[in-house]
């Protein structure tokens, strides 16, 4: 039992909790404490009508069941009667009641609100403070929208005791923080802000409370408080400890009141009457001062106060931040704390300079403390001190500390408190990317991170590091070589398979040529990660692989093998599934090309707030829901870059049958169709938009034609080649009169030639070049003749090894013979399998009639008398058409010979025109030619004739050799 | 301030004090979390920390712990010496206040603290007035009993 009892005990009650106290068991509780509901229970159900006493003693016990944590359904109506007793002591049991158990009944708020009116106006101050502490306690809308009109009029009646103008104060405070819609501003408000000057301190103490939020909301209406507060708070810090009386604590003059003037004028800008101001500055110099009076009191309560009114004061010296003086002194104060033996003041001080630090006059000052504070950082005892420490290094950073701040606190993350890892990471991640002037310290800080506290780096550090590195090239070589390395470390955090997957994906070529990073390395490095992770990891590293594909086509084999396995292909979760079914399609069935686009570089990330930073502003604190919904907003904004790091091109991801249609792989033609050249695109501008270059053809004409062309007369024949002939057809052309060159290339494939003719037999040798890293196999080139063809010429050859390794040469012989004269050319077919998918190419062979060709030297006697032998007008074949390239004798000269015909000079009476004379070489005849060509420069035109002693190869011959000029 | 929390070393709650409108669900796993924080704290280690987004602000007296939770802009200090001077209001009234006299009299713990904190803001920080104030009410009290002996 109690030693002291004070009022009328209930013994009854004491009774009950002494037996509660002496259950042995939880379940001896709930048993006594069910005995006693029932008991009650009947007593309020019983026919005998029950006195005030012991109403109110059972009241208490059912309030004293449920303060231990039991429910209470019932007693609610008897504690409401309870409240229009007359006995102030069960009248104030009731309230207790209603205030702890408060039942939002709408019937039992009609009945209560109804007991409080009357006591509001009762004019009895106890009573009327009751019912003032009710409605603060519960502080309800129904309660504001009952009494916030009448409180207001209580608080500043002239006959209203001071008790009651302190309760009405701050029950109007509660009211007008629960529903300030409800609370009406007006007339009583400058009454209100009169209060300040009050006598009592302890209404001045209330209505400050009051004031300041009011003021927070209506500074215009409450701004005649400012010069009020100052004189009051002026009274105060000057008067001598005695003065104040009772509201002297442990010999600091009224702490709480100064406290509450000093946070109302941070509701304010500095005062810009300069009197008002000039008191202002002085009342603060005045409680820096006091700091450094030697204390009148041994009593922690006596330095608590004191040094509340002091941080106080830092708290708006800092607001204002207008002061370089007083700045400066607050941030010495707070230095001296920073090494106080009291625990508190230490946590207080960092905490306080933390704000200091972001004032652009005592930043330095605040900066000198930084060993101080690093020192804090590793010898605190206390996390929530460390804590701080850190908080305030994350203040104080700027550029010329950054490396130091960012270095302790990697050093101190090491052993820091589970509970504040995340943030740490935070803070290092947002200092390194913000005071980074070298981007690898970058880098290597962020993944320090991760090794270190690889569980506490949120999706947000380790996006933003991605984000960094794709939008600077300056270090994206030194990124993947650096997370190669760290990837070697037999266990390494899943957040650094992530980055490491991700920046390989994108820039792994970049470490390609080392061999010790080859891409077969890289590859195996990631996969041998890949089972150890979580399934977003894994899709990542799909994505990273689909990405190798295009990087490095040498190895796409074997992640085509990886993609096949059943493993992906059959996985249980349908996200990898469908991306190793995407990939390894997309890696099939797309040309280079088209891969090379779909998984192109990513694009940089458009530049905005970092998203850590949004995360450590929604992480720390409260604040305002529109901060909070724009951090939202930012948050999902990053999502768009950051989320799904998707290394491949947002078309080509998830989403499949439109993409698959974007992409042309289900409808387009085969992509390894007909090895378009190159230059078809230009080809198509040529033939379209010069008409002019059709070819002219004069009806075959006479001698007299030959000796005077007249072009006038000639008749306009256009030439409409398929374009795709025209291509092959070029090609060709291009080695009538050269036997060496590259007759093909594409992005995989190079085919060189080089050729030797000697009468009627050539060799010739084709080169194969396998451009790619990745190997070429069953590569097997075709030589195709029609029938007619092979009738005409031989062709022997020897198959080619079926593995072209990447960057390798194959070299394949073959040996021609001329039987008889042709006009067609053979055709060179390719196939092989390029990582997975089925290359063909066809090309023809430039093996042309007037490769056989031996020239034959003449005098020019000889040549006229031959070329009339040859007057047989299926001997000759005349072409006459427009120059395709510049009208040059000299090239002229190089293409007749390199025809294989022999220039004969000084024979044409004309010295402009050209004259040849061979023979070609076949296994069943030799044939003699002779040619002349006469150009006309003035028309742009030639005429060629050729007299041969057989039709076709003066056909044949014709065809060629016009397409050289 | 938001809420006041008295709880012994054993963890049981012995005053609770909501200054904001809370489900009882959510009133319950506070007070347990909460506890369960200030308990696992070592005696030299500071008296305020961050909890959730509130400041908590808690000294140990004997067995009975004082835990006020304190919005961001309030002043730590001064809360300490509110918990002080709410003990000492206590010890004024029972005459050397322990824990059990707050067990058995917790109506009247109720009391002090409300005539002493009003809508979580301080009313009067006067001892002698605060006092005054219960004095008159045990007064009032006892002017009942009399009348009704009568």
């Amino acid at each position: 039992m109690p030693a002291v009892s004070k009022g009328d005990g209930m013994r009854g009650l004491a009774v009950f909790i002494s037996d509660i106290r002496n259950c042995k068991s939880k379940e001896a509780e709930i048993k006594r404490i069910n005995k006693e509901l029932a008991n009650i229970r009947s007593k309020f159900k019983g026919d005998k009508a029950l006195d005030g006493y012991s109403k109110k003693k059972y009241v208490c016990k059912l309030l004293f069941i449920f303060l231990l944590g039991h429910d209470i359904d019932f007693g609610h109506m008897e504690a409401v009667n309870l409240l229009s007793s007359n006995r102030y002591t069960e009248k104030q049991i009731g309230y207790l009641f209603i205030s702890v158990l408060v039942n939002s009944n709408s019937e039992l708020i009609r009945l209560i609100n109804n007991a409080i009116k009357n006591d509001l106006a009762s004019r009895n101050p106890t009573f009327m403070g009751l019912a003032l502490h009710c409605i603060a306690n519960v502080g309800s809308r129904e309660m504001a929208e009952a009494f916030a009109g009448e409180i207001p009029k209580i608080l500043v009646a002239g006959d209203t005791m001071d008790s009651v103008k302190q309760s009405a104060a701050l029950c109007l405070l509660r009211l007008y923080r629960t529903s300030p819609d409800l609370v009406p501003m007006g007339d009583w408000t400058s009454r209100v802000v009169h209060l300040l000057n009050d006598q009592h301190l302890g209404v001045v103490t209330a209505a400050t409370s009051l004031i300041t939020t009011l003021a927070q909301k209506n500074p215009e209406e409450f701004k005649t408080s400012v010069s009020l507060a100052v004189s009051r708070l002026s009274r105060i810090v000057t008067s001598a400890s005695t003065d104040l009386q009772d509201y002297t604590y442990y010999f600091v003059p009224a702490p709480w009141l100064s406290v509450k003037l000093l946070r109302l004028l941070q509701c304010y800008p500095p005062p810009e009457d300069p009197a008002v101001r000039g008191r202002l500055t002085e009342c603060l110099e005045t409680i820096l001062n006091k700091a450094q009076e030697p204390p009148k009191s041994k009593k922690v309560q006596h330095s608590n106060a004191k040094n509340a009114v002091l941080f106080e004061a830092i708290s708006l010296i800092i607001h204002h931040d207008s002061e370089p003086n007083l700045l400066v002194r607050a941030c010495n104060q707070l230095g001296q704390f920073l090494q106080h033996r009291e625990t508190n003041l230490r946590y207080l001080a960092l905490e306080s300079m933390c704000t200091l630090a972001s004032s652009e006059f005592s930043h330095e000052a605040v900066k000198t403390h930084i060993e101080t504070v690093i020192n804090a950082l590793k010898t605190e005892r206390d996390v929530s001190v460390r804590q701080r420490a850190v908080d305030l290094l994350y203040a104080m950073c700027d550029r010329s500390n950054a490396q130091q701040i960012v270095a302790e606190m990697l050093n101190y993350l090491e052993t820091a408190d589970y509970s504040i890892r995340e943030e740490i990471v935070l803070k290092v991640a947002i200092l390194a990317e913000k005071y980074a002037v070298d981007y690898t310290w970058y880098v290597d800080t962020i993944l320090n991170l991760i090794r270190i506290a690889g569980d506490y780096v949120s999706e947000e550090v380790w996006y933003r590091v991605i984000q960094i590195v794709i939008n600077r090239d300056d270090v994206q070589g030194y990124a993947a070589k650096t997370v190669f390395e760290a990837l070697q470390a037999p266990a390494c955090h899943e957040n650094l398979v992530k980055v490491g997957g991700y920046i390989l994906g994108e820039f792994g070529n970049l470490i390609a040529g080392d061999p010790r990073s080859s891409p077969l390395i890289q590859f195996n490095l990631l996969h041998s990660k890949f089972h150890l992770c979580s399934v977003p990891t894994r899709a990542l590293l799909l994505s990273t692989y689909i990405k190798f594909v295009n990087l490095f086509p040498e190895i796409k084999t074997t992640i085509q093998d990886v993609l096949r396995s059943d493993s992906q292909l059959k996985n249980a979760d349908v996200e990898l599934q469908q991306r190793a079914v995407e990939y390894l399609r997309l890696s099939t069935i797309a040309s280079t090309d088209i891969l090379a686009t779909v998984l192109e570089e990513m694009p940089p990330f458009p530049e905005r707030e970092s998203s850590i930073l949004a995360k450590l502003k929604k992480k720390k604190g409260p604040s305002t829901v529109t901060d909070l919904e724009e951090t939202k907003k930012e948050r999902s904004a990053d999502m768009n870059g950051g989320t799904e790091p998707a290394p491949v091109n947002a078309s080509a991801v998830s989403t499949p049958s439109p993409s698959a249609d974007l992409l042309g792989l289900g409808t387009g033609p085969p992509p390894n169709a007909a090895p378009a050249p190159a230059s078809s695109g230009s080809l198509l501008v040529d033939v379209f938009s010069e008409p002019a270059s059709a070819v002219t053809q004069l009806a075959p004409g006479s001698q007299e034609n030959f000796a005077s062309p007249d072009l006038a007369s000639s008749e306009l024949v256009s030439e409409e080649p398929s374009e795709a002939a025209r291509g092959a057809d070029e090609l060709t052309h291009k080695f009538v009169c050269k036997n060496n060159g590259v007759l093909f290339e594409n992005q995989l494939l190079q085919i060189g030639l080089k050729s030797e003719f000697r009468q009627n037999l050539g060799r010739m040798f084709i080169f194969y070049g396998n451009k790619t890293s990745t190997q070429f196999l069953t590569f097997t080139p075709t030589l195709i003749c029609s029938d007619e063809l092979q009738s005409n010429l031989n062709l022997q050859t020897k198959p080619v090894d079926p593995t072209v390794d990447g960057g390798a040469q194959v070299q394949q012989v073959v040996n021609i013979e001329c039987i008889s004269d042709f006009t067609e050319a053979p055709v060179l077919n390719i196939q092989f399998r390029y990582g997975g998918t089925f290359q063909n190419v066809s090309v023809k062979l430039p093996i042309t009639l007037n490769k056989f060709f031996q020239p034959t030297e003449m005098a020019s006697q000889d040549f006229f008398q031959r070329w009339k032998q040859l007057s047989n007008p299926q001997q000759e074949v005349q072409n006459i058409f427009k120059a395709k390239h510049p009208m040059d004798p000299e090239i002229t000269k190089a293409k007749i010979i390199g025809f294989g015909s022999a220039l004969l000079e000084e024979v044409d009476p004309n010295p402009a025109n050209f004259v040849g004379a061979g023979i070609i070489h076949t296994r069943t005849a030799q044939i003699g030619c002779l040619l002349r060509l006469e150009p006309n420069l003035q028309a742009q035109m030639y005429r060629l004739t050729l007299r041969t002693s057989k039709e076709t190869v003066s056909q044949r011959l014709c065809e060629l050799l016009s397409e050289q000029f | 301030m938001r809420f006041m929390l008295l709880f012994s070393r054993q963890g049981k709650l012995r005053l609770q004090k909501w200054y904001l409108a809370m489900s009882d669900k959510e009133r319950k796993k506070m007070v347990r979390e909460l506890m369960q924080v200030v308990l696992a704290r070592k005696p030299k280690m500071c008296s305020f920390l961050e909890w959730r987004d509130l400041k908590v602000v808690y000294k140990r007296y004997a067995s009975l712990y004082f835990c006020c939770a304190i919005e961001g802009q309030d002043n730590e200090l001064i809360t300490l010496e509110l918990i002080h001077r709410y003990v000492e209001l206590l010890d004024k009234y029972f005459g050397s206040v322990c824990e059990l006299d707050i067990i058995f009299n917790f109506e009247k713990a109720y009391f002090i603290l409300d005539e002493f904190l009003m809508g979580g803001d301080v009313q009067d920080t006067s001892k002698k007035s605060v006092l005054k104030a219960i004095e008159q009410a045990d007064l009032l009290q006892e002017d009942g009993k009399e009348r009704n002996v009568q």
